[in-house]
């Protein structure tokens, strides 16, 4: 019966090849190719156009005594880290007060939709919404300020967000998690909405407080959601490109606090007058190895106290 | 009594967050319609008179209606393509048994995985030598190879589209692509529709990768469009204009929000599901 079965399909498999065939084609061309390619020219010396030499590992060499590579690389992991505590650390607050068994709040599909909202906006916008808004002198961020020291009989001494070395990364991390959070937050909830109601429904019968729930039964069952939520989020990160590049201003004091490493990667790819297309490929995979290395370590973290 | 209060306080917690969430926009709104002296000298949420003149001093620097036109035509059908082959491609993966199958399946798993920054250089070489600077090809061509779509939709398939089905189609004497188009897609729409509301915001806000393919000025999409304001020190010196261009480049994908905003929180959470 099992064979017959299978060997009616058999002659219809080769359909397959027919069903896959446009999306191969076009993933080897628009990405397998531009990976494999940009790894050829991370051996090369190619600068704007021209003859690419093969120089081994020279690019490499020359990434890991950049200093201005690390400054960025230390750039982008500042701005990261305090997007991504807020940013998780809100997410993670909201998810826990959503699904507290105790209070029960609702409102979650309306909550749900205003805290994505930020993540809708094009980057682009975003950017000239808080360039303009957080103005040194003219901005409405700092006129509210203003008027809430003075609420409070106090003074305010405008400050310069994204103009001072000292603010910019930060003003920068904290924009990016507003965008973000809402994004996090539907996941989290995604994945204590996928626990079935049963075990809630046990632990409550056998009388365990709601703490013990969450931390016996939500936090371990969401964990790999977590992990992946974690993840995602830091290779989106350590990619952050658009909000500092259309941010900050070149000629500002505080660009050089402020520019990543694609920031850096796309001077030596893109910007007319200092293209050398071989070091900004390496720039890339370089980029790319801290990447892996860094999901790794995350990966092992996560499951350390699996056992 | 204690738990009442607490709860309310939770409440008003929640709605403060929602609003800090929202305020931005809202300043967005009435500062576009305010003069650049009124908002330089103290905020307000009462509309001022000064939209028109805000209007004209815009498009007097650029064009934003050309923007959005370009968005258009490299979103919309970028999202078509980008749902239509990748469940065509979930649909070969789930149900054919052919040589090659699990490698195909290996390598979308791989490529999910490579960071977007990987391909740049690569793919901007790759452009350059065939010709495809400045064209809308590059940004929409490669929608065909979503990769995450393929993984989503072969998932969504294997558990929710019986092979018995397929099988009565057959002996019913259907031919393989009549039943993909007339059997399978309405049963994957639902989740082709969360994709595909996630790819057009994608390709919609897409940054890095126009700026790079597209030069001349007529071929700006919205976002591209709207980072050369960067540069516009003249329109700098009135600030109801530039809140005019942000909240006109954001009514297009709040209206897409406004119909599918249901969709969208799905498919975010899918993404979820997915890890």
């Amino acid at each position: 019966m099992k064979r017959s079965h299978k060997k009616s399909l058999t002659s219809y498999n080769n359909w397959g090849y027919a069903f896959v065939a446009p999306f191969v084609i076009v993933f080897l061309i628009f990405s397998v190719y531009p990976v494999l390619r940009t790894l050829y020219l991370s051996f090369t010396d190619l600068k704007v156009m021209g003859d690419a030499h093969f120089i081994g590992l020279e690019n490499y060499k020359r990434v890991v005594t950049d200093k201005f590579f690390w400054i960025a690389l230390w750039n982008t992991v500042r701005i990261w880290v305090v997007n991504i505590v807020l940013q998780l650390g809100l997410a993670f607050l909201l998810m826990m007060i959503f699904s507290d068994v105790k209070y029960k709040m609702a409102g979650l599909p309306v909550f749900r939709v205003v805290y994505y909202l930020p993540n809708l906006i094009a980057a682009t916008s975003v950017a000239f919404l808080f360039m303009t808004l957080l103005d040194w002198r003219f901005g409405t961020f700092n006129q509210l300020l203003s008027a809430l020291y003075r609420a409070f009989g106090a003074h305010y001494n405008p400050v310069d967000w994204l103009g001072t070395s000292n603010t910019a990364g930060y003003t920068i991390a904290v924009i990016q998690a507003w965008m973000w959070f809402g994004n996090s937050f539907i996941m989290l909830m995604a994945a204590v909405q996928g626990i079935s109601k049963d075990y809630f429904e046990a632990a409550a019968l056998d009388g365990a407080g709601r703490w013990t729930i969450f931390g016996r039964i939500t936090l371990p069952l969401i964990k790999p959601i977590m992990m992946y939520v974690a993840i995602t989020s830091l290779i989106g990160g350590l990619q952050m490109f658009d909000l500092p590049f259309l941010m900050i201003n070149r000629a500002s004091p505080s660009y050089a606090s402020v520019q990543t490493v694609m920031m850096y990667l796309y001077k030596f790819g893109f910007t007319a007058g200092t293209i050398q297309t071989g070091y900004a490929a390496a720039i890339a995979y370089a980029l790319f190895i801290i990447i892996l290395v860094v999901s790794v370590i995350q990966i092992k973290l996560f499951n350390r106290g699996e056992d | 009594m204690g738990f009442k209060i607490k709860k309310s306080i939770l409440y008003i917690a929640l709605i403060i967050l929602g609003l800090t969430c929202l305020l931005p926009f809202m300043l967005m709104v009435v500062n576009a319609t305010r003069s650049g002296a009124e908002i330089s000298q103290s905020f307000t949420f009462i509309p001022g008179h000064n939209l028109q003149e805000n209007w004209n001093r815009l498009f007097e620097y650029f064009n934003l209606f050309a923007g959005i036109r370009n968005s258009v035509i490299v979103a919309v059908p970028a999202t078509l393509l980008g749902v239509y082959f990748p469940a065509m491609t979930a649909y070969g993966l789930a149900m054919y048994k052919f040589k090659g199958n699990n490698v195909i399946f290996g390598a979308i798993l791989a490529f999910m995985m490579i960071p977007g920054q990987l391909s740049l250089i690569g793919f901007y070489q790759l452009c350059s030598t065939l010709h495809l600077v400045n064209s809308y090809i590059p940004l929409v061509i490669p929608a065909i190879a979503a990769t995450g779509t393929v993984f989503f939709l072969r998932q969504y398939i294997i558990a929710s589209v019986p092979t018995s089905l397929v099988e009565a189609a057959r002996i019913d004497g259907a031919n393989e692509l009549y039943t993909f188009h007339r059997i399978i897609i309405p049963l994957v729409s639902p989740a082709m529709a969360t994709m595909g509301i996630m790819g057009f915001i994608g390709n919609w806000n897409n940054y890095l990768l126009p700026m790079i393919i597209l030069t001349k000025t007529d071929k700006f999409t919205l976002p591209v469009m709207m980072a050369t304001l960067r540069a516009a020190t003249d329109l700098a010196s009135n600030q109801g204009a530039t809140y005019l261009a942000v909240a006109i480049s954001v009514i297009p994908i709040l209206l897409v929000f406004c119909f599918f905003s249901r969709y969208i929180i799905s498919s975010i959470s899918a993404g979820a599901v997915k890890g």
